[in-house]
């Protein structure tokens, strides 16, 4: 799960990384007012969950709240990168003397976090690592021991080489970093630019934190930071449907059983000509429910021409899925043409529900795929 | 000849009166997996089925039994604490096939199972088959049949889909392997290529990677440098869209990094057959055996 700039600069705030003031807004009055509040000169940022926001217009410098507010009218509702933006974080404008990045992200190889710092900051820190790997410092965490002090001061070094007194005040910064992406069950941390200023202090100007999703049954109050506005509605909807579903650009709308047989349909349906409409994993518990939201969610999207089933019965039993989509077409006639697959537990039950109501269905894979290109293409089934 | 588990494998079930966990031990009996003995704290002294004594404690399992091995049924949240204890009692090789573990969770549980020298498969996996002599996991037993191919997969469905395809066109399976979708799983693609390089019984290998991190890649280094044994790859998520976690934890493209095509272009690399449709393995694989 993925938060605000805002809302992952109060989580740092908490552990006791110094950042500038700000408070976040939905109407240019707000804004205006916050701007007052804090005074001289502001950043308007606008709070979307997608990066290029300051190439897109989204992040602008006012001098007065006049001027804040005036940026504001036109950055909210604004479009950037597909989503709207609904919310702007108003925040001290602070000077800058050099930029540094800082961050943890859940390393698969070393099966740990691993810390990343380079002086390079600012600027896209793959790109640092593909052209300049030699400014980057890497640091795998034990978490069972945490981060150490000796570590943290090794991470500030290698920032500020030639003044300890800046490096004890990163390392306290990387202390709370940590800090705050175990407490959070994080899967990324970053501030990007950590910045110091003129005068020699050190501040965070950007934040960026990912929540995995599989902690957050452990985490009400981190529940509690999504924001649904900020999310495409069909994949809210999914979702609170216990569904995994994901909106693509294509025409065929696909209802599968398992993550990796999911992507492997996809990937099928482009194979034969075709391009799918979505990613949707009904999971592995059979339940008829679950395909009734399924078709529902599909049928929304004015786009899908076809629905494929692709259904591998091991837990999932075939005869609920049969159920579901005898149920869910009974509610609510299908306008466009369905495809089966199924095959696995309870196969022959599930495909006489299916005869015995008018369906047709195959068992194999790559003669269902097929068939849902050519008649998303409107051409006849073969 | 097989890898990791076979007809002398006893097994403890870790959250056996749990809903998942008594439907597969039956499925698992059914099999003929040798089910030693189940775990459920608070239910020690009874019996599963009539016939499988559940104890509180592995440790208490372990040494009743001499068990081996456990596959771990258990919620999310008490997973990672489950797969310690199972290392701490003796056990050698532990099969999580919970979905939905913690990631941080894992960074703890890995080292600690490590230390304690036990094999950890997953979590978020679909276990293991030995065709014709054991089953750990949820992998259907009637789509399997015995033979000399290693399947070794991040997935579980399509894992099924491709090992229905091999048993229909007649090549039978020596182990079947599900290592899990998550970012940190306890048995890597290496580990598994490792022990079918050195199966006699396994003749030719079929390995479905998919997107996100760069496992799939060091494994097709590995087939280059250590492997005789013919290798057949597939990458399901050729189509999936950067940024997006598809389903699984550890399906996610991270900016350039973990791309359907960097990895097929790895395989290609090593010399590998790659599979563009799950259908592929079988001729594939026929035509290198």
């Amino acid at each position: 799960m993925n938060i605000h700039e805002f809302q992952a600069k109060d989580i740092l705030r908490a552990e006791g990384v110094p950042i500038p003031p700000g408070e976040v807004a939905t109407t240019p009055e707000q804004v205006e007012a916050i701007a007052r509040k804090i005074g001289g000169m502001v950043v308007v940022k606008a709070q979307v969950h997608t990066g290029g926001r300051g190439k897109a217009g989204g992040v602008k410098l006012a001098k007065t709240p006049a001027e804040a507010k005036e940026i504001a009218t036109k950055i909210l509702g604004m479009q950037i990168n597909g989503l709207t933006v609904h919310q702007v974080l108003v925040t001290t404008a602070a000077d800058i003397a050099t930029e540094a990045y800082v961050g943890i992200i859940l390393d698969r190889a070393s099966r740990k976090p691993v810390f990343m710092v380079s002086p390079a900051g600012g600027i896209d820190i793959e790109e640092v690592a593909a052209k300049t790997p030699e400014k980057i410092l890497k640091l795998p965490i034990d978490t069972r021991y945490g981060l150490q002090g000796y570590q943290a001061n090794e991470l500030g070094f290698f920032l500020f080489p030639d003044d300890v007194k800046k490096v004890r005040a990163v390392a306290k910064i990387m202390m709370a970093l940590y800090q705050a992406f175990m407490k959070n069950d994080a899967s990324l941390a970053e501030i990007n630019p950590l910045v110091v200023t003129p005068s020699g202090e050190i501040l965070a100007l950007d934040a960026k934190i990912s929540i995995d999703d599989n902690a957050l049954d452990r985490h009400p109050e981190l529940v509690a930071l999504r924001d649904e506005t900020a999310e495409e509605p069909s994949e809210v909807d999914a979702r609170n449907s216990n569904l995994t579903f994901i909106k693509l650009d294509g025409d065929v709308g696909c209802v599968v059983n398992g993550a990796g047989l999911a992507m492997a349909t996809m990937d099928l349906v482009k194979y034969y000509g075709g391009e799918p409409a979505n990613f949707l994993d009904i999971g592995g518990s059979s339940n008829p429910e679950k395909v009734v939201n399924a078709l529902r969610i599909i049928t929304a999207d004015p786009s899908v021409k076809v629905i494929l089933f692709n259904i591998f019965g091991g837990i999932t039993r075939t005869d609920d899925v049969a159920n579901g989509i005898v149920t869910a077409t009974r509610a609510n006639p299908l306008k466009i043409p369905i495809v089966i697959r199924l095959t696995g537990t309870n196969e022959e039950i599930a495909m006489k529900i299916l005869t015995e109501n008018g369906f047709s269905a195959s068992s194999d894979m790559d003669e269902a795929v097929m068939k849902a290109v050519a008649l998303a293409k409107g051409g006849k089934a073969a | 000849m097989s890898i990791f588990i076979d007809n002398s494998s006893t097994v403890i079930v870790q959250g056996i009166t749990g809903r998942d966990g008594s439907f597969h031990s039956k499925q698992m009996l059914e099999y003929g997996t040798r089910i030693v003995g189940g775990v459920t704290p608070g239910k020690g002294g009874q019996k599963f089925e009539g016939t499988v004594p559940i104890y509180d404690t592995v440790h208490e399992a372990v040494k009743a039994t001499g068990a081996n091995t456990s596959v771990i049924y258990v919620p999310p949240m008490f997973a990672a604490d489950a797969m310690m204890e199972a290392a701490d009692a003796g056990i050698e090789f532990i099969v999580a096939i919970t979905e939905g573990v913690p990631v941080n969770d894992m960074t703890k549980v890995y080292p600690f199972v490590k230390e304690k020298g036990a094999r950890l498969l997953g979590p978020n996996c679909p276990g293991l088959i030995t065709p014709g002599q054991s089953k750990v996991g949820i992998i259907p037993g009637r789509i399997c049949t015995p033979g000399s191919i290693g399947v070794v997969s991040r997935s579980g469905t399509l894992t099924y889909e491709v090992v229905y395809q091999l048993t229909r066109a007649g090549l039978g399976q020596s182990t079947c392997v599900g290592i899990g979708g998550d970012p940190i799983i306890g048995t890597s693609f290496i580990d598994c290529l490792e022990a079918f390089e050195k199966d006699p019984d396994t003749k030719a290998v079929a390995m479905m990677g998919e997107i996100g991190g760069t496992d799939e890649q060091e494994a097709a280094e590995f087939v280059k440098k250590h492997m005789k044994k013919p290798v057949v790859g597939f990458i399901a998520g050729q189509t999936a869209p950067p940024g997006r976690r598809m389903g699984h934890a550890g399906a996610i493209i991270s900016g350039s990094a973990g791309t359907a095509a960097e990895k097929i272009e790895s395989f290609e690399a090593a010399g590998m057959g790659v599979a563009k449709r799950p259908i592929d393995f079988v001729e594939l694989l026929k035509a290198r055996m």
